[in-house]
């Protein structure tokens, strides 16, 4: 398949303007300013893209929900990027940053916003000084700023770096964050749309998502379309990392089988070692066994068999993973992620790891897997925003394929995997 | 106090938004690059500046954990990944490497001040794991003997 988000992944200089038009950049900008706002958020409908960042909404809907006759309307990109096992928005932020300028500028458009926001994560010092460098070039250029290209558009765009915080990626976490407040989600409704960046109508969406947005207006909906899985198609970014032999990101088809990633483009397991588990979509998504590699792996595919997209984050464990272990880690971070707002995921998710700790650190209590069960039947459904729900689905996960492991390791005081518990920093 | 260059910058970002308060993570962002860290009397004139009370600039500090409130850092800030991809490369054996070799543990400076070790979340780097971020940087595909080389380039 020809690449459409990564086209510049091996151009050591393509992040540049004069590269990014010389490849035909810019383009979809200039046919966009004819085309009219309806007319966009229609195409983007047809082409039947669903946002990237990991709930899968249809974009052109969010879009359409945008109301017309309040003003100023804001667009805000997620370049949050915090997902454990997911470096995709990385990727085209210091590989292609233009276009995502051009995605946002398009979408800016569409929906009448003239101010919009990279929100990127902290962490991404050398992302956010590509950001920089070409918004300095587009504004030179005339394609940001007042009347861009002659046009009576105006568009100014601003890149909010975050500060160490998973929970900013969460939407309005994220408008808390460019307010100025801590990052804790708002109660849902009123959306976004109607209520969102200092209480005006915002879309949000994915650095992933808005870059596919050039291609389509290039393009047109149905090429879009007709790539990838029929329910969302398009092309996927999937960030392969663990134990492959070629760990990387790869740009395929919506909906390419699971087995075929990380099989033939990630190279197989590595040192010959059999697979024991797959994460198919960021740490949040329950894992996966062998006998489910042939998952086609898009939205609803994934959702059938009881797991997730998320972020298109595949971590690989191979047969010397303990699973205790990575479920440790994993609710780690969970509860390090915490925002606090609310008691059952604040309270939950760190009564979670102590007693993930305990099983992992060989001084595992009798009954600690049910309390662990019921810990999480006491958080899920009970939290403000789904992080609290998505440590038990990723611990849930662990047990479904692993209960007996978790018990071994309870009863036996060690592994299973590797005969020996080991302390944290051990981990062969 | 802050610097004229310090001010100069934070009222830079000022017209980047709607209102002052927005620009309170860009300020201490802006104050911890130039000193490392941030004091209370960083706060308090962040505070003035955006017109908010302190606690309320000390609240967005405290929250978001890139911030190094009233904790001074070595000269350099070692953070190692030690997220599920990581530790499945070996995360554990280069925070215990780069502990030996520093004779701190994680959360500790060295004497001279030259590095503080600490171990952080997924970076967004995993397909090159094992891999830290110091300062700014990422040092990806980590080994004992490209640390050796990494810490040492580092005064
Ligand atoms: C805890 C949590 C973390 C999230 N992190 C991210 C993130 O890092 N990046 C992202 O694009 N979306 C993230 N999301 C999803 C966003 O809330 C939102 O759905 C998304 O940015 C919408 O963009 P899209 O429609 O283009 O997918 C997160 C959601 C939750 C609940
Ligand atoms: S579920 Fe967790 S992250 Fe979400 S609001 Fe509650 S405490 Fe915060
Ligand atoms: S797990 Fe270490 S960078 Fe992602």
């Amino acid at each position: 398949m020809e690449k459409i988000l990564l086209k510049n992944l091996n151009n050591p200089g393509g992040h540049t303007l004069d590269n990014y038009i010389a490849g035909g950049g810019y383009r979809a900008v200039k046919e966009a300013l004819k085309l009219g706002h309806d007319h966009i958020i229609q195409m983007v409908k047809d082409s039947g893209l669903r946002g990237r960042g990991g709930a899968g909404f249809p974009t052109g809907l969010k879009w359409s929900f945008i109301p017309k006759e309040v003003y100023p309307k804001y667009l805000c990109c997620n370049a949050d990027e915090g997902e454990p096992g997911t470096f995709k928005d990385r990727g085209i932020i210091e590989y292609d940053p233009h276009l995502l300028l051009e995605g946002m500028i398009i979408a800016s458009y569409a929906i009448g916003a003239i101010s919009a926001y990279i929100y990127i994560r902290g962490e991404f010092a050398f992302g956010a000084k590509r950001l920089w460098e070409a918004i300095k070039e587009a504004y030179e250029k005339g394609l940001l700023g007042k009347n861009i290209l002659g046009s009576d558009f105006s568009i100014d765009i601003y890149v909010h770096r975050g500060f160490g915080a998973y929970i900013c990626g969460e939407e309005t976490a994220l408008l808390e964050s460019i307010e100025g407040f801590r990052g804790q989600p708002r109660k849902k409704p009123p959306f976004p749309a109607v209520w969102g960046l200092y209480g005006k109508p915002t879309v949000i969406n994915n650095v992933e998502t808005l870059s596919c947005i050039p291609s389509i207006i290039l393009n047109g909906p149905k090429w879009f379309s007709s790539m990838g899985s029929e329910k969302s198609p398009g092309p996927k970014l999937y960030c392969v990392s663990g134990h492959v032999n070629r760990p990387g990101l790869y740009e395929l088809p919506m909906g390419t089988p699971l087995r075929e990633i990380v099989y033939n483009h990630a190279g197989g397991i590595k040192g010959g070692r059999n697979l024991k588990a797959v994460i198919p979509g960021g740490v949040t998504a329950p894992m996966l066994i062998e006998k489910e590699l042939d998952v086609p792996m898009d939205f609803d595919s994934l959702a059938k068999i009881g797991s997730m997209l998320g972020s298109g984050g595949v971590v690989v464990m191979d047969d010397t993973t303990c699973m205790v272990k990575a479920a440790y880690i994993i609710n780690r971070f969970f509860s390090h992620e915490s925002c606090g707002k609310c008691t059952p995921c604040r309270e939950g998710t760190h009564w979670m790891t102590e007693v993930l700790k305990r099983i992992e650190y060989g001084e595992g209590k009798p009954g600690d897997v049910e309390l662990l069960e019921g810990v999480c039947a006491n958080i899920f459904g009970r939290t403000f925003c789904p992080l609290g729900d998505g440590a038990v689905m990723a611990l849930r996960g662990a047990l479904k394929n692993f209960r007996d492991e978790f018990a071994y390791h309870v009863e036996n005081k060690r592994c299973a995997a590797r005969g020996g518990f080991g302390a944290i920093g051990v981990w062969e | 106090m802050l610097s004229e260059k310090v001010r100069g910058e934070i009222r830079g970002v000022l017209r980047n938004y709607k209102n002052l308060r927005s620009a309170c993570m860009a300020a201490l962002q802006i104050i911890q690059r130039e000193a490392g860290h941030i004091t209370e009397a960083d706060m308090s004139d962040v505070a003035s500046l955006l017109g908010v009370n302190p606690v309320q600039v000390e609240e967005v500090g405290a929250f978001y954990t890139m911030y190094n409130v009233r904790k001074p850092v070595g000269r350099h800030h070692i953070q190692v990944c030690t997220n599920l991809s990581c530790s499945l490369l070996g995360a554990g054996h280069i925070v215990n490497f780069i502990e030996r070799l520093l004779k701190i543990k994680t959360g500790g400076t060295t004497q001279d001040k030259r590095f503080t070790l600490s171990t952080v979340e997924c970076l967004g780097s995993c397909a090159t794991a094992p891999m830290m971020q110091v300062d700014e940087d990422y040092y990806e595909n980590l080994t004992e003997e490209r640390i050796n080389e990494i810490l040492d380039g580092l005064k």
